[in-house]
């Protein structure tokens, strides 16, 4: 399907809109002499906010410059839920980088540029466009995660992240490379037909695992998720939410549209006489379990909030990647709902935490957090909600989450997987419901500040999100199905 | 498969590339390390002028040679890194680096040996190269600026990202230190550089 180049420009309109406003953006506080940081911010939050309005005003879809980039209806939702993660990370951050001086203009560039990256990864079609997409996400993130230069940490988590991840992307251009040369094709559409008409020769499967080795570590999928906790604990915490939210609906997207596209048209004997699961699904079963299992032991030792938030991340990637499993509709539509379940959680999680500031500066211990209900219980109520919710407890948001992808499980019968994630969940909420003690049973510790307006307004509106999903969800569910059937 | 002369050739710089990979981690002096590493790019790119890709030899060269290789001697030569202690600590990690390397290296023999490269990819890799009508330079520019395009732009987008982030995190913008500025000190005139004082006689100023 051959379109003309206007047409093509207008399909990837918001694209360019953001690439655009980044460099104009970049410009502008480069020539401004006064620090135009919250100018610079508050354009950008425009400019995402547009974007998202584009998006949402006028679905399009079709295939851009070659190959290149696939608009469809999956690409569309899961742009729309990344946009807006990113402007609320942007809001987010206005109040905690002046604080704790990184309030420079490059920082709103940076995120809109990440956030370009993260809009091409969630449509790329080809393996080129994979690549540049996944690395102009990640180079941009290295450097967000450094931002706060002076502070030590955040420097070492800079570092940790761009070596690990650079590592990741150079294995990952290895897998893409051998699936070149045994099927000699880059396109998704060509590998799919060649896995479709023969048996995977050796090659093509360690093409298969070094592609997924790649995309799990951008997921931190055990056994890939050294660098979360450190570089979530290092990262300023806007830039922890950034990573904790959008990247993660940036990476799962691309995970999603690679398996459904590429490696689920794989044939071979074994699966149709043995009944065995297929390469793909082999692996991410794997990833699953031990996604689940180590996150939720890992997270029990745990008494920094970002940490804790870090193995908490890695327990709900293995909840997605169990609704992924199967590689049918149902399970990627069940793989949609969690995501926007777990991004409104854990955009309402890092709101509360960038709320937890003292006289002393921003605390991290959980144990500060004693008697809170006492001093504020707003703010008590609204984070016992979210943790009820991370922990799934009916009929909050994240209920809903695990029963869609669980229940996708059962259906494809990997009944198991189902089994292992729920005594995962189990043993998870431990350390959510131990929080929740500490909030409302322990002797009051000190106040903290007020909460600036912003950070409330997300609190309240993700826990309006959390507490009422059960009346809204009928049409999520519906809005991910539609979704979900563009990639069949 | 290379045959004659081109065979000779072929396995003459693989062989000396490959020497000299070695020879970088191995030798104990860093800029012998980074000028081994020179010889290693100097070999890759007689390998792409037997292929035929001269554009690429030219371009590893002047980038690669010229530009970041002497960038690291740059680095190696004037930063103080402690490479000794560096190498020494290294040494510990050795034997399960060894071992992994060691795996990796048998896993992809055992690929190489039991699977068979596309029927296209083939195709591609052994091509004539048509020298006659449009030479390997421009063969590149015509699908780079057009098929390409959007790869291309992406490219320079990343370039981009690496520009301000390298300037994020080092630039440090030091206040009261003098700055030059030729506008001004051009637009100077005698009037304004210079003071005449009138000096009595047996007295200073």
């Amino acid at each position: 399907m051959q379109t003309d180049l206007a047409t093509q420009l207008t399909l990837v309109f918001p694209e360019l809109l953001v690439a655009f406003g980044a460099v104009v953006l970049l410009l502008t506080g480069t020539f401004s002499r006064t620090n135009s940081y919250a100018a610079i911010a508050w354009l950008a939050v425009t400019i995402l906010v547009i974007a998202t309005v584009l998006l949402i005003v006028f679905p399009q879809s079709g295939v851009v410059f070659g190959n290149a980039l696939i608009i469809d209806s999956f690409s569309r939702f899961m742009k729309i839920l990344t946009l807006i993660s990113a402007f609320i990370v942007l809001v987010m951050s206005v109040g905690f980088s002046r604080s704790e001086k990184f309030d420079k203009f490059e920082f709103p560039v940076l995120i809109l540029l990440a956030t370009l990256g993260m809009m091409l990864m969630i449509s790329v079609g080809n393996m080129l466009s994979l690549y540049l997409a996944l690395e102009l996400q990640s180079l941009a993130l290295y450097v967000l995660a450094a931002i706060d230069r002076t502070n030590l940490r955040s420097a070492e988590a800079g570092v940790k992240y761009f070596v690990l991840g650079a590592f990741s992307s150079g294995v990952l251009l290895y897998g893409i490379s051998l699936l070149y040369g045994y099927t000699g094709h880059i396109d998704f559409a060509g590998i799919s037909k060649a896995f479709s008409i023969q048996e995977l020769q050796l090659g093509m499967i360690f093409g298969i695992i070094f592609i997924f080795v790649g995309l799990a570590f951008k997921i931190s999928a055990v056994p890939f998720h050294m660098w979360t906790p450190d570089v979530y604990e290092g990262a300023p915490t806007p830039v922890t939410a950034f990573f904790a939210s959008a990247s993660k609906v940036a990476s799962i997207a691309l995970i999603v549209r690679v398996i459904m596209s590429v490696f689920n048209s794989e044939i071979s004997a074994k699966i149709a006489i043995l009944q065995t699961p297929a390469v793909w699904q082999q692996i991410i079963i794997f990833l699953a379990l031990s996604s689940m299992l180590l996150g939720a032991f890992a997270g029990i030792g745990q008494y920094n909030i970002k940490r804790l938030m870090a193995y908490s991340s890695i327990t709900h990637m293995g909840y997605i990647l169990v609704g992924l499993a199967e590689g049918t509709s149902i399970g990627v539509q069940s793989v949609i709902i969690y995501v926007i379940i777990y991004v409104a959680m854990t955009l309402g999680c890092f709101a509360f935490i960038l709320a937890m500031n003292n006289r002393e500066g921003y605390v991290e211990n959980i144990y500060d957090l004693s008697g809170l209900a006492k001093s504020n219980p707003f703010m008590a109520t609204i984070m016992t909600l979210h943790l009820f919710s991370l922990a799934s407890i009916p009929p909050l948001a994240g209920f809903f989450g695990k029963w869609y992808t669980f229940s996708a499980a059962v259906g494809g019968n990997f009944v198991p997987l189902a089994v292992v994630g729920m005594l995962a969940s189990v043993i998870s909420a431990f350390y959510y419901l131990r929080m929740i003690k500490i909030m409302w049973f322990d002797e009051l510790r000190g106040n903290f500040l007020t909460t600036p307006i912003e950070l409330q307004l997300i609190l309240a509106l993700s826990g309006i999100f959390v507490l009422f999903y059960i009346f809204f969800g009928i049409w999520i569910t519906s809005w991910a199905e539609i979704a979900a059937r563009s990639l069949i | 498969m290379l045959t004659g002369p081109a065979a000779v050739f072929f396995y003459f710089f693989s062989l000396i590339m490959v020497a000299s990979a070695v020879m970088v981690v191995a030798v104990r002096n860093p800029v012998h390390s980074v000028l081994f590493l020179i010889l290693t790019f100097f070999n890759a790119a007689a390998l792409f002028l037997l292929a035929g890709a001269e554009f690429l030899a030219m371009i590893l060269l002047i980038v690669y040679v010229g530009a970041v290789a002497i960038l690291f001697l740059f680095v190696v030569m004037m930063l103080d890194v402690g490479f000794i202690e560096l190498r020494r600590r290294s040494f510990k990690y050795m034997p399960i680096g060894v071992l992994i390397g060691f795996l990796l290296l048998a896993e992809l023999i055992i690929i190489f040996l039991s699977s068979s490269f596309s029927s296209k990819f083939s195709a591609v890799v052994s091509a004539p190269i048509d020298m006659v009508t449009r030479s390997n330079t421009q063969a590149l520019g015509d699908v780079l600026y057009t098929d390409y395009a959007f790869y291309f732009e992406v490219g320079g987008i990343i370039l981009l990202v690496a520009m301000i982030g390298v300037i994020v995190l080092t630039l440090h913008h030091r206040t009261g230190i003098k700055r030059q500025s030729i506008a001004e000190q051009v637009s100077r005139t005698s009037e304004t550089a210079i003071e005449i004082k009138k000096v009595e006689s047996n007295k200073g100023i």
